[in-house]
This record gives structure tokens, sequence and C-alpha cells, in this order.
């Protein structure tokens, strides 16, 4: 992207495994600490998308600028699935929009950090969520303005599994294709739970990838955890402008807690604050 | 139609053509401003529009959860965006989206329902948007604005340009009289006094702004003196208009095509009774979903018509 006249202060940095290894883990350990803080919050929902987290703002893919947070150029990010709110908020602190020490008002009166992200409160959020599948429609929206001023910067979307049973996801990813939204970027958690069930005994999962390729969709399945495949995704995903693409990211609710990962119950729920050193521990 | 001819009213334009030519004679001076319809551009005139400026315009098929997702997102990006479709299939089908993308974080969007009321007529219940009054105002920072002729409604598509966050403009299929010339201004949150009176105030928005105006001639023939105020802003409300015509006569009815609960009667209402309280009638559609036929029999058949709101006056005012 042509934008040596942007104000932009800081580059984001490169892909580097290692790097982004220790960050996840970084990254996980803020969300467990400030939702545990918070006594509630969604936990489980954050950790299923670390790794795809940690590629977009710090490794290379994301154009963005804390500093500058309304640069009209840069790329957009939204969290369809709301609730991972813990997330967003921890790579948003990370990424110097906000001191750190922040992160444990979550949830909390007065507090920017609400129990979803509200656009109004807190800057580096691009969409107030929390009504699940609206996300899609408005980062559309966001890539269609940027069409119209010749801009060009992306939009990426992230949204859940379950979120996938919203009739207006649909609606979006067929508008999307129809006007040809070549800068649109959804990446969809297959974390394979839902609030109350495994999301397939709702929905079959396993038909996603055709029903994405079937809306005119360019589709990749990818394990959402290895940073590696997120990256190559997200590179093929940018690269790619001819329609909006969709990266399918299998990954694993709860993911980096053992305790988490087999049991749905937990979507909803903080880690209890006894429990939480050993949490911790796990992480590392 | 024959609404206003017995008060020498000259019929007009549908509200929904004034809204369609003024919003494509404000896309050559407002490069920012963005048209998305669920493909119903021929009805709610927006094609126009997007004849004129092509790149500014989304037609996003007939999704309307989409339509108003995809209008916040432009206006995220700094634009103003106006979402047309029928009232009754944008406020009723996308109301959590107008309500999470759009009200929530007070974006840019004008929401533009046609086809509102059931002065629709042939079509039907399922295409007449009754409802869509109260479901605009019941949302935070909503600016609900409901016109009473061509050149009002250009008036106020003209105002909203300049107006900061969320709107919904309320616009009809047929065709109505003109209560006005081309020169009129429309100030949002402001009532317009077209009859000065003393005995009663006739609170009217939309068609029946015109019906009040026949109600009052037809009172003056029994010397009752009507105050007739058109109150197009529905929220923010003329809370000064309001509360001078309470003070001042002492009575007041309210009429709009619109149903009873949470419609322009609810809001004077709720706000004379905080303020000044003072008797009232309300002449609008009853606790009931309209049936097809013209426009002429449906108003007369749910009684929203100049001779109810006589009849609503005089139960205020004696005879």
């Amino acid at each position: 992207m042509g934008d040596q006249q942007s104000t932009r202060a800081q580059q984001p940095a490169r892909f580097d495994v290692a790097r982004l290894t220790d960050l996840a883990r970084t990254l996980r350990r803020d969300v467990l600490e400030m939702t545990t803080e918070a006594g509630s919050g969604h936990p489980s929902s954050s950790f299923s998308i670390v790794e795809v987290m940690s590629v977009l703002y710090f490794g290379g893919v994301l154009q963005y600028d804390p500093q500058n947070p309304h640069w009209p150029e840069r790329d957009r990010f939204i969290l369809s699935k709301g609730h991972a709110a813990p997330i967003l908020y921890a790579v948003l602190a990370e990424a110097g929009y906000f001191p750190k020490s922040e992160l444990m008002t979550l949830r909390k009166y007065g507090s920017p950090l609400e129990g979803h992200p509200n656009m109004r409160r807190l800057a580096g959020v691009e969409a107030s969520t929390g009504s699940l599948g609206q996300g899609l429609s408005i980062g559309l929206g966001q890539a269609l303005a940027a069409r119209s001023a010749k801009r060009l910067y992306n939009v990426f979307v992230v949204t859940g599994d379950g979120e996938l049973e919203e009739g207006q996801v649909w609606e979006a990813a067929m508008a999307a294709a129809n006007l040809k939204a070549g800068n649109l970027i959804a990446i969809v958690d297959n974390n394979r739970f839902q609030q109350t069930a495994a999301v397939s005994h709702l929905t079959d999962t396993s038909l996603y990838p055709e029903k994405w390729r079937a809306f005119g969709w360019k589709t990749v399945e990818i394990n959402g955890h290895d940073l590696n495949e997120v990256n190559q995704a997200l590179a093929e995903a940018t690269e790619y402008t001819e329609g909006p693409f969709a990266i399918i990211a299998h990954t694993i609710k709860g993911k980096g807690l053992h305790f988490m990962e087999t049991d749905y119950t937990w979507h909803g729920r903080a880690v209890p604050k006894d429990q939480l050193a050993a949490a911790l521990e796990e992480i590392g | 139609m024959t609404l206003g001819a017995s008060v020498g009213l000259k019929m007009g334009k549908a509200t929904r053509d004034a809204f369609g030519e003024a919003l494509r004679a404000l896309g050559v001076d407002h490069p920012d401003l963005f048209v998305v319809d669920g493909d119903v551009g021929n009805s709610t005139r927006t094609e126009w529009f997007a004849k004129d400026f092509p790149d500014r315009f989304y037609n996003v098929g007939i999704a309307e959860s989409n339509l108003v997702s995809v209008a916040s997102g432009i206006a995220a990006t700094g634009k103003t965006v106006v979402a047309a479709s029928f009232a009754a299939f944008l406020m009723c089908n996308a109301y959590d989206q107008i309500r999470m993308s759009v009200a929530f974080p007070h974006l840019n969007v004008k929401l533009v329902g046609s086809h509102a009321g059931i002065s629709i007529g042939e079509d039907g219940p399922s295409q007449m948007g009754i409802e869509d009054v109260a479901l605009a105002c019941a949302l935070p920072g909503m600016t609900v604005i409901v016109p009473s002729d061509e050149h009002q409604t250009r008036a106020a598509v003209r105002a909203l340009m300049g107006h900061e966050g969320p709107a919904y403009l309320r616009v009809g299929r047929p065709a109505v009289p003109q209560i006005y010339d081309e020169h009129v201004s429309f100030e949002i949150g402001k009532a317009i006094t077209l009859r000065e009176g003393s005995d009663i105030t006739l609170i009217a928005d939309g068609i029946m702004v015109a019906a009040a105006l026949e109600a009052a001639e037809q009172l003056a023939k029994d010397n009752i003196d009507a105050r007739v105020l058109d109150m197009p802003t529905v929220k923010p409300i003329d809370i000064e208009a309001l509360t001078a015509a309470a003070r001042e006569t002492g009575a007041i009815v309210v009429a709009e095509e619109h149903l009873h609960h949470g419609g322009l009667g609810s809001v004077v209402a709720m706000e004379l009774a905080r303020i000044q309280p003072c008797r009232m009638r309300f002449v609008d559609l009853k606790d009931t979903f309209a049936t097809s036929g013209t426009a002429e029999l449906l108003l007369e058949h749910y009684g929203l018509t100049g001779q109810d709101i006589v009849t609503a006056a005089r139960e205020l005012v004696g005879s």
C-alpha cells in the first residue's frame, strides 16, 4: 500500500513465530487475569482466536496507528463475535491504544472496556458489537466506502461458528460477493462450541467451507492455532482482490487451559480467583 | 384523494417523490452522501440519486438487516448515509440492526421509511408501516421526522444533511395536498403554527395536517377557534409550542396516521403530563391492522379524517 504520505507513527512488526508465540502467551494471561478480576466475561471464546489476533495485529498484517487511531487509510478490524471482547482489549492495550493497567477495569462501572466492544468509548474499536450477526455487514459497508474513496484498505471481520446461525451473516455474504468486495476478509472462528451445545449439534459445520464457496467467497481452511498457517492464509487473503475471502480457522474453544478445552459450560464464565494461579501456570 | 380540497389546498406530489428529488439534488453538493437501498429504489425513489451518482449508491438486495448494517459501516468512515426501504420492512425487519449498528454507536445514518401509514391503500396491511414512529422514538438519540407535504419533505431532507447522528424520516406513497410553498424552511424540533386559535389546539403530522386544517375550518363555523400545529419533528418534540398550546387553549387533539400506542399522541401526552396537563383526544389508528382498499376509504373507515378530528374536538370544547 502506498502509505508514504500517512502520518502513521509505527510500522507493525514483521511475522516472527518465536515472538508471536511469546505474545500469544502474554495475551492469554492478560485475558485470564482481566476476566477473573471482573468475575465474568468470555475467556474461552477469547482463547480460540489468540493466534489469529496475534498475527493480525503483531505479524505485520493489519495497518494501524495507535497514535492516530482514526487515520483514514487504516485497515479495519471488526470483532463480530463481540463477547470475545477481552482478547480485543488485550490486543489493543498491547498495541498501545491504552495502558495495559486499564485491562483490570474490564466490565467495571466507568470503564470504556465494556462487556462487549463499544466504538464510541474506546479508540481502536471499529464497530459496536454484541448482537451476533451484524459485524460482516458493517465490515462490508466499510469495505465499500474504501472502494468509493479509492482507498486501498482492508477490512477483517472475525465471526464465530455459532454466529453463522444468524441469517444476516448470509445476507452479508451474498451481498459482498455480488458487490465483489475484494477488500473484505472474513475469519470464521470455528471453535466448535456455542453457549449451550456443540455447534455441530445444531448446525453441520462440515458444510461451512462449501457454503462460503457457494456464496461466492474464495475460501481456505486452516488450523487457527498454527501461526504459520494463519500468516499464510492472511497473506493470501490480502493479495486476493477479485472478491471477498473467507478463512475458516479450526480452533479450540478455551485453547490453552485443559479444563476449558473440553467443557463448553465455560462459555460465559471467568476462572475463579482461587484457580487463577494454577491456570496462569498452565499457560506459562 | 380529496383531502384538503375543502380548505382550498392544491394537490401536490407524494412525500416519497419529494424525498427522491431532494436526495438527487443534494448529491451534487454533498460528495460524502451515500445511499443504500434494498431493491425498492423505484418505490422509495432513491433510483433518481442512483442514476446520477452510481458510485455512491448500493442496492444490497432484498435484505434489510444487511442494508442497515452496511449503511452503518459506510457511516463509520465519516460519510452521511441514507438507508431507505418501505417503513414496515426497514423498521420491523431491521430493528435490531438499527438499534445496534446505528443508534447505539450514534452514526450518521438517515433512515427513510416510505409507504408509511394506511394510505398506501390497495397493497394492504403487510406493506403498511403503522408502528414505525413508535419504534424509531424508542431508540436513544434518534431524531424522528414526519413531514406533511412535498415542500416540507424537501426542506427536511436538506436539514438532515446538516444533522449529526441517526434520524428516521417517514414518507408516504400517495400524492398529498400542498400545505406550504417551495420557499418553506425546516428546523428540526420546531412546530409550525398553521392557524392561530384560542379554544383548542389540533396537533398533527403527515397527511393528518391537511385533515386538521379542514377540521379547524369546520370548527370555526361553530365558533370554535382552533389552533393548528404541524408537528413534523416527533422527536425531539417542540416542548415550547406544546406548552403554549396547552396553557393558552387548554385542550388538544392529536392526529396521526399511526398506531395509537407510541406515536405523536403518546409523545405529546407524556410531555404535557409533566409540564402542563390538559384535556386531550387522539385521532389515530386504534389497536388494529388495516386492510386493503383505496386510501380515501381506508382513512374514513379507520377514523382518520378531518371529520374525526372535529368530533374529537367537540368532545373537549362542546358545540
